[in-house]
């Protein structure tokens, strides 16, 4: 199974739709990287509103993809992050600290042209 | 749905099996959605430490309930792996010797509301949580 990585002007945008398994997610990482490099893009949001849980492993992929991404240069939000979701990370003790994120879509992509004066 | 089943626990797709079974036992309990993604999530981790560190073993399910009818679901996860020497250690946060992000097993204990652990070097681990229904 592979994630959809849709392109809209100088953005990506990627909305997770099923549950991840973690092959799933690793190439997820690759492509998105890739994507970002082969389309110039400047920013990227990750759209989370159907995702009903996220482990330690899912949470590692994504905080890291976030980190790999700026260092190529182009500013990821994670939108979308559902109660269920965000309590069982910071139970589990996970805080994704400097991770960009936003309460849906509309607001990510609000973000991405303030961060980026676009 | 059975009160019991059980997922063997071999390769990584039997990580989503583990955590799809056990989110609809907790479904069918009642859970709320919260509590169904905690169960969700300890599952996960709980699979992926046997997948990591004992490459086999099995995740049980079992919905419970005390003298006073309170119901429950208990995740019992068990392999013949390495074993644990100090477990006092992997109940730390942050203690990690996968490279992961050190969170899996305390993390595990505070979605929880029941944590036991018994290992033994050599011989393998065993690890039962319970979540009761509020």
């Amino acid at each position: 199974m592979r994630i959809p990585i849709l392109k809209l002007h100088n953005y990506l945008l990627v909305s997770i739709q099923t549950e991840i398994d973690d092959h799933t997610a690793i190439r997820f990482q690759e492509d998105l990287l890739d994507e970002i490099y082969k389309t110039e893009s400047s920013g990227v949001v990750i759209d989370l509103t159907s995702v009903e849980f996220i482990d330690s492993f899912i949470a590692k992929v994504l905080g890291d993809v976030v980190a790999m991404s700026e260092l190529m240069g182009a500013k990821v939000v994670l939108t979308g992050i559902q109660p269920a979701v965000a309590m069982t990370l910071i139970e589990l003790g996970i805080n994704l600290n400097h991770v960009p994120t936003a309460l849906d879509l509309e607001q990510g992509l609000i973000k991405l042209h303030q961060e980026l004066g676009v | 749905m059975e009160p019991q089943s059980c997922v063997t626990i071999q390769n990584e797709w039997d990580i989503v099996g583990a955590r799809q079974l056990g989110r609809e036992m907790a479904k069918d309990v009642g859970f709320s959605t919260v509590d169904q993604a905690r169960i969700a999530t300890a599952i996960s981790e709980l699979a992926r430490n046997i997948y990591l560190y004992a490459e086999q073993g099995s995740i049980k399910f079992e919905i419970v309930q005390t003298e006073h009818h309170k119901a429950g679901l208990c995740l019992m996860a068990e392999d013949d792996g390495p074993g644990i020497s100090d477990i006092s250690e992997v109940l730390k946060d942050g203690f990690s010797t996968s490279g992961g992000l050190g969170s899996g097993l305390p993390g595990v204990r505070r979605l929880m509301d029941e944590f036991e652990i018994h290992s033994e070097v050599g011989k393998g681990t065993k690890i039962t949580a319970i979540k009761w229904l509020k």
